[in-house]
């Protein structure tokens, strides 16, 4: 009989990819296409959610045929992507209404702020374990719905969909306007919205309410791994196993499938998710909390996270803003001409400051500018940022969970980069373990989507295909890491309080 | 008598009018001066644009040669870049044949390891990224070191009594990798160990780095001391993969 794969859909900030895996969980194929970025205005950013489908829809075939497969050999579809970032469309014509708003928008700064009013921004904390910032979709749906004529309107009659990225790629896949079309989420990307109750996993009227967010165009939550339909576009008769959050689906991709088990995923932006088990973890310390997955009718697995929006992107605005490097793996060449970053640290709040400060009114610094500064230490703190944003959030999260991490497991794009891996291991004064496959996100959600069709029995044969590729281990000096942890910090106080409310626009 | 190369007389000529505008010059202008339709031009730009000899502005309208067209003798690739366009498929390649992987690259006679993937065993392993080895008696060195022009090495020093120290020998070891395609090695850098390399190629069909694996004899080896085909065919199809990797979009 022919070799089976499962295909998993990496629906992502810069790209959308199609990765094939084997049963063994083997990295078999891999077909990618990048979409624009559009800045209409500073700070916000948008995604054309059409030209995103174009491009799902011709990466999933492309893959197929790089290893000469038919599409019978692909026995269920994963679907992960990048999250929070929020659609409205038509349910007749299946147009989108507007351009996607992505996660890294702040055009809702002014709109969250008048929602915390007095009670602060961890208002809805208790219900959707989310702070009130500009990142969630919530205020995001709130903002386009007010800002087109006529559209409240519309949505509350009932002819609007709202969409996170997956929900948008499903009902696509499903046939769209023509069809009985599937219009449907998961939990893990529904804990994103800010509009669903963490523990009952339901859209919750309050917080409908709150946000002003008509019941009608939201979609039906689903468990993350379970057959959410079967595809009748692109792969017509494949079923689609799974839909999860990139980050959640990393998690389930490095196999933390244990409460305590924790990873951190370095793309255009880094997350840190550590497993709580079926028990929902509330942080003090600036930690989210959010669904980890759920497995068909099984209870729900939640995590604590701590998100960095600007890792992977700051590297990308070194090369394509400052135009310092051809490609982001240059960076590190350009950053060994050097020995240490002369003095010089950049913060890059671009979209204010994600976890653990969450100060949406914060704005990038580059700190201890001196002649003395070159090309060469710039490039090393454009990659020791993102070494000490993750101390910070593992800081907290020992803080909150109250057991020190012992070792970190990585995964996603910048893994590649070993001077920032080295780093990561100095600073954190642990282990920093990569695993044998770094698109861990589509691993994650081809083995949440084989579980639903049988593909892999169970978690435990999961476990066995985690292997361990490379190590870097500590060897900093603990002075010298106080010292350098220390500037950082006095860096990161001199971002906040940038924005300041009379400048935003209505 | 073989004739000329239309299409490298009109990219020698863009790049003759590139090298004196310092400002750049358009689609237009280069069809203008060349007497050449705009899709033809059009055409030499993007190649010459994929090989990385020129750049356009941030408008997109203008064409200039690029810094690297200056420094044609540099390595074209950085070896960042290699690792991270050979990851994936490094990582592949390690846990379909259960054995140390290895990109490596020609540095100034030696084999620098560019990146390192460990056995899947789960076994205490140390990275030894830019550390280097010797091109002669390692399967990843001759296979960058059969394309290479310049470095043969000048002493070709004993680690094993298998070691090839005799400098026609390695030629012919050498003529024998270029017809095949692929290296091995059999305990000439180590006793036990044996391995398997193939060339990675960029664009144009120039040899970037290789890709191999290494391991214990008896799992790299048949009874008869020859190579294991199954890993021979895992291996070049990694270098392949990569070298589409890269030539799909530099
Ligand atoms: N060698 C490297 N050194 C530093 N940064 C790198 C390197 N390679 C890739 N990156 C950065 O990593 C990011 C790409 O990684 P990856 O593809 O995992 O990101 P991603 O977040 O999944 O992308 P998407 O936003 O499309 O989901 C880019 O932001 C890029 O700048
Ligand atoms: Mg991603």
């Amino acid at each position: 009989m022919a070799e089976q794969y499962v295909a998993a859909v990496d629906q992502g900030t810069n790209s959308s990819r199609c990765i094939l895996f084997d049963r063994r969980g083997r990295l078999v194929s891999v077909a990618q296409r990048e979409h624009r970025q559009l800045f209409p205005r500073p700070g916000w950013v948008e995604h054309d959610a059409e030209e995103i489908w174009r491009n799902v829809a011709r990466v999933v075939p492309a893959a197929i045929r790089q290893i000469g497969a038919a599409p019978s050999q692909v026995v269920a579809i994963g679907i992960t992507n990048q999250r929070e970032t929020s659609l409205l469309w038509d349910r007749r014509t299946g147009r989108p209404i507007g351009h996607a708003v992505v996660w890294q928008d702040t055009r809702t700064d002014r709109l969250v702020t008048e929602l915390a009013g007095d009670e602060g921004a961890d208002r809805f904390a208790d219900l959707c374990g989310l702070p009130l910032t500009t990142y969630f979709s919530a205020p995001r749906i709130k903002w386009m719905l007010d800002h087109t004529p006529g559209l409240r309107q519309r949505a509350e009659r009932g002819e609007v969909l709202f969409g996170t990225m997956e929900t948008w790629l499903i009902w696509n896949f499903t046939g769209g306007p023509n069809s009985q079309a599937q219009h449907v989420t998961d939990v893990t990307n529904a804990s994103r919205t800010m509009l669903m109750n963490i523990e009952t996993l339901e859209w919750d009227d309050k917080l409908l309410e709150a946000f002003d967010v008509p019941r009608a165009i939201l979609p039906e939550i689903r468990p993350s791994s379970g057959v959410f339909a079967t595809a009748t576009e692109v792969l017509p008769g494949v079923r689609i196993g799974a839909a999860l959050g990139d980050q959640q689906a990393a998690l389930f991709g490095q196999t933390c499938f244990s409460a305590g088990e924790a990873k951190c995923t370095y793309g255009t932006g880094s997350f840190l998710l550590l497993h709580t088990g079926q028990e929902i973890v509330r942080s003090k310390h600036g930690m989210l909390t959010t669904v980890a997955y759920q497995i068909g009718d099984q209870p729900a697995s939640y995590a604590l996270e701590g998100s960095m929006a600007v890792t992977g992107s700051l590297v990308q605005w070194f090369r394509d803003g400052l135009g310092m490097i051809h490609t982001a793996a240059e960076i590190e060449t350009l950053a060994r001409t050097v020995d240490d970053n002369g003095g010089a640290y950049i913060v890059p709040a671009f979209s204010g400051l994600f976890a653990p400060h969450w100060r949406s009114e914060a704005r990038g610094v580059i700190a201890g500018l001196t002649g003395y500064i070159t090309k060469g230490h710039l490039a090393r703190a454009v990659l020791e940022a993102t070494g000490f944003q993750t101390l910070e959030v593992v800081d907290a999260m020992n803080a909150d969970s109250g057991i020190a991490l012992t070792a970190l497991k990585v995964d996603g794009g910048m893994t590649a980069n070993n001077l920032l891996m080295q780093f990561l291991a100095d600073l954190l004064d642990v282990p920093v373990v990569r695993p044998m496959v770094t698109e861990t996100v589509s691993l994650g959600a081809a083995y949440a989507a084989g579980l639903a069709v049988g593909y892999w029995p169970d978690l435990e044969g999961l476990r066995s295909n985690w292997h361990r590729a490379g190590q870097w281990m500590p060897h900093m000096d603990p002075a010298r890491r106080a010292t350098e942890y220390a500037n950082w910090q006095a860096a990161v106080q001199r971002t906040f309080n940038w924005i300041r409310t009379e400048d935003q626009e209505p | 008598m073989p004739g000329t190369v239309q299409s490298i007389e009109r990219a020698a000529a863009v790049l003759r009018l590139l090298a004196a505008a310092p400002d750049g010059l358009g689609v237009a202008d280069l069809g203008n001066a060349l007497g050449l339709a705009k899709t033809t031009v059009h055409g030499i730009l993007r190649t010459l644009h994929q090989v990385g000899f020129v750049e356009q502005d941030h408008s997109g309208a203008h064409y200039h040669l690029s810094d690297a067209f200056g420094r044609l003798g540099e390595s074209y690739l950085d070896p960042n870049e290699l690792r991270s366009r050979a990851i994936n498929w490094a990582d592949s390649l390690a846990s379909r044949s259960g054995e140390v992987v290895r990109v490596g690259r020609l540095v100034e006679g030696k084999v620098e390891v560019v990146h390192h993937v460990f056995r899947p065993d789960d076994s205490d392993q140390n990275l030894d990224v830019g550390t280097t080895l010797p091109p002669h008696a390692t399967a990843l060195g001759k296979a960058v070191l059969a394309y290479d022009t310049s470095a043969r090495p000048r002493s070709l020093e004993a680690y094993t009594t298998r070691t090839i120290t005799d400098p026609v020998q390695l030629s012919e070891e050498l003529a024998t990798v270029r017809s095949r395609g692929w290296a091995t090695e059999l305990e000439e850098h180590t006793v036990e160990l044996a391995s398997i390399a193939a060339p990675i190629r960029g664009l144009g069909g120039l040899v970037v780095g290789a890709v191999g694996l290494a391991g214990r004899i008896e799992r790299i080896c048949d009874s008869r001391l020859r190579h294991r085909g199954d890993l021979v065919t895992m291996v070049r199809a990694t270098a392949d993969a990569i070298a589409r990797d890269l030539r799909d979009d530099t």
